[in-house]
């Protein structure tokens, strides 16, 4: 999950806080993480100063500087180089965002850069059926071809259920 | 009971079993690394009620939420493979959805929202890809799919964009270690971008002889060839296997069945023993049965011993937490019960 604090680092520190014998849970990342306990350390606590200080209203200035640096996605506010950090996407609007950045990654993983598998089905009602029928009419032929009639027949009906739907 | 582990599927001599995974994510929300606490129960809210009230499945579905339950049931689903070791992570809201026969495991908010799998015993992918379509079938009639026509599904990692499946078929391999002719299969396996693994999925050790091979390639192939292609390699795998078996079989005959002997001499007899340990012996046994020199026990009992043993899994037959040491007293303990009932 996201820091609660800066939403935009991973959260890897758990922090509790007991005040007034009520908990606090927060998940931070190391770096709010860090800064929070920094600023609680040898003074009275604060409770403005806690609460302001994990939602980033202090300072809300030093995000938006880093935001201008490089192109960030809008839905997920990753970056390409968050990418190349952690290897992995945030989100999908990621894909569209560094699509082009991302061939050559696609080319070095899977030898290829475009998917030629299952379609959603609602999203594409037609276009899985039509691959289907394509690949039905192949077997047809080579059944055709060892002269296997009755797997023929077989495909064939199977063929024109797709064809009717 | 029809959970994987109690079944005896085809090719059992060399397969214990075949599981198809599907990476799927909602186009609305990031992926689960980058969500909040709030988007993480709403995904988990979402999924669940899709499966649940769905009657369509012909399946009953568990909803498991993973913060409810104890580290030590959540280790004992890992043993049983019906979870991935990421599931068991605390710190983010995690659900999974879990079908009465163990076949399906549909876990929410893993590294993907979705990771629909399905577990077969034996080699069995091409029903495994089946069940697995029809389920993602079933919830894309109720969510909406990050999906995009020139990638695919859109997976948190780009190592499973495209079809987002992984085929894999787990190997009991004891003649091609012997004769060291596994590095072969190894070196052959790298070549064509299948991947080998252990027991325990990536980046664990092949313990009892026990291989995974998977697909690693996601985009560019249908669902159908990347099948069609593990169990191809699979099945090549299985005949050399099968091969050396009975080579080795009729070269030294006594020596053979002197070491499948001793092993369950051991295994039988032992009043303190490893996991580690127990596994080795396992697999000596496991060849005895498999190639019938050993008639009084199934595959389906050594099956059922092997998941047994696993600490948690140990601590959950007994009943309570176990120390180290007194594992080993008790799962010698358990060997010996089940082996003779």
């Amino acid at each position: 999950m996201l820091c609660q604090n800066c939403q935009k680092r991973i959260a890897n520190v758990h922090v509790t806080k007991v005040i007034n014998g009520e908990k606090f849970e927060m998940y931070l990342c190391e770096k709010c993480a860090n800064e929070s306990a920094y600023s609680n350390f040898g003074a009275p606590f604060d409770m403005s100063n806690f609460f302001s200080g994990l939602f980033g209203f202090e300072n809300p200035v030093k995000y938006v500087t880093a935001a201008t640096e490089e192109t960030r996605c809008p839905m997920c506010g990753m970056s390409y180089s968050d990418f190349m950090h952690i290897g992995k996407m945030g989100c999908a609007k990621c894909y569209e965002v560094f699509g082009p950045r991302l061939q050559p990654v696609f080319r070095k993983l899977h030898g290829a850069q475009e998917h030629v598998g299952k379609y959603p089905r609602r999203m594409f009602a037609g276009k899985n059926a039509s691959r289907e029928i394509q690949r039905l009419k192949e077997l047809l032929n080579q059944a055709i071809e060892r002269e296997d009639y009755e797997k023929a027949a077989e495909i064939r009906d199977m063929i024109r259920k797709l064809e009717v739907e | 009971m029809s959970a994987w582990y109690y079944e005896r599927g085809p090719e059992s001599d060399v397969v214990i079993s075949s599981r198809v995974r599907l990476a799927r994510n909602l186009k609305d929300y990031p992926f689960p690394h980058r969500m909040s606490r709030q988007q993480e129960a709403e995904v988990v809210g979402i999924v669940r009620d899709s499966i649940l009230n769905n009657s369509k499945s012909g399946m009953e579905f568990t909803f498991i939420n993973m913060n409810e339950i104890s580290p030590l049931d959540r280790q004992a689903m890992v043993e049983k493979h019906l979870i991935s070791p990421e599931m068991t992570e605390s710190g983010s809201f995690r659900g999974l959805l879990l079908s009465s026969d163990e076949k399906v495991s549909i876990m929410i908010n893993e590294e993907d929202h979705l990771r629909i799998q399905c577990l077969y015993p034996g080699l069995n992918l091409a029903e495994a890809w089946q069940l697995c379509n029809s389920m993602d079938d079933l919830l894309e009639q109720k969510v909406e799919y990050a999906f995009d026509e020139r990638y695919g599904y859109l997976t948190c990692c780009p190592t499973n964009a495209g079809t987002g499946i992984r085929a894999s078929v787990m190997l009991h391999l004891p003649a091609l270690i012997m004769t060291g002719y596994i590095k072969n299969v190894l070196e052959v396996c790298a070549k064509i971008g299948i991947a080998v693994r252990g027991l325990y999925g990536e980046h664990s050790e092949a313990t009892g002889n026990m291989f995974q091979l998977s697909n690693q390639v996601t985009m560019g192939q249908s669902e159908q060839d990347i099948v069609e292609s593990i169990t191809g390699i699979a099945t090549q795998v299985i005949e050399q296997e099968r091969m050396l078996r009975k080579e080795l079989y009729r070269q030294n005959p006594i020596k053979i069945e002197d070491t499948i002997y001793r092993s369950l001499g051991v295994f039988s007899n032992a009043r303190i023993i490893s996991s580690e340990e127990s596994l080795k012996l396992l697999s000596d046994i496991r060849l005895g049965v498999e190639m019938g020199i050993i008639k009084d026990i199934t595959i389906e009992k050594l099956n059922e011993i092997m998941l047994k043993i696993q600490p948690a899994n140990l601590q959950k037959v007994c009943n309570r937490q176990l120390t180290p040491e007194e594992r080993d007293v008790q799962r010698a303990e358990l060997i010996r019960k089940l082996l003779t009932t």
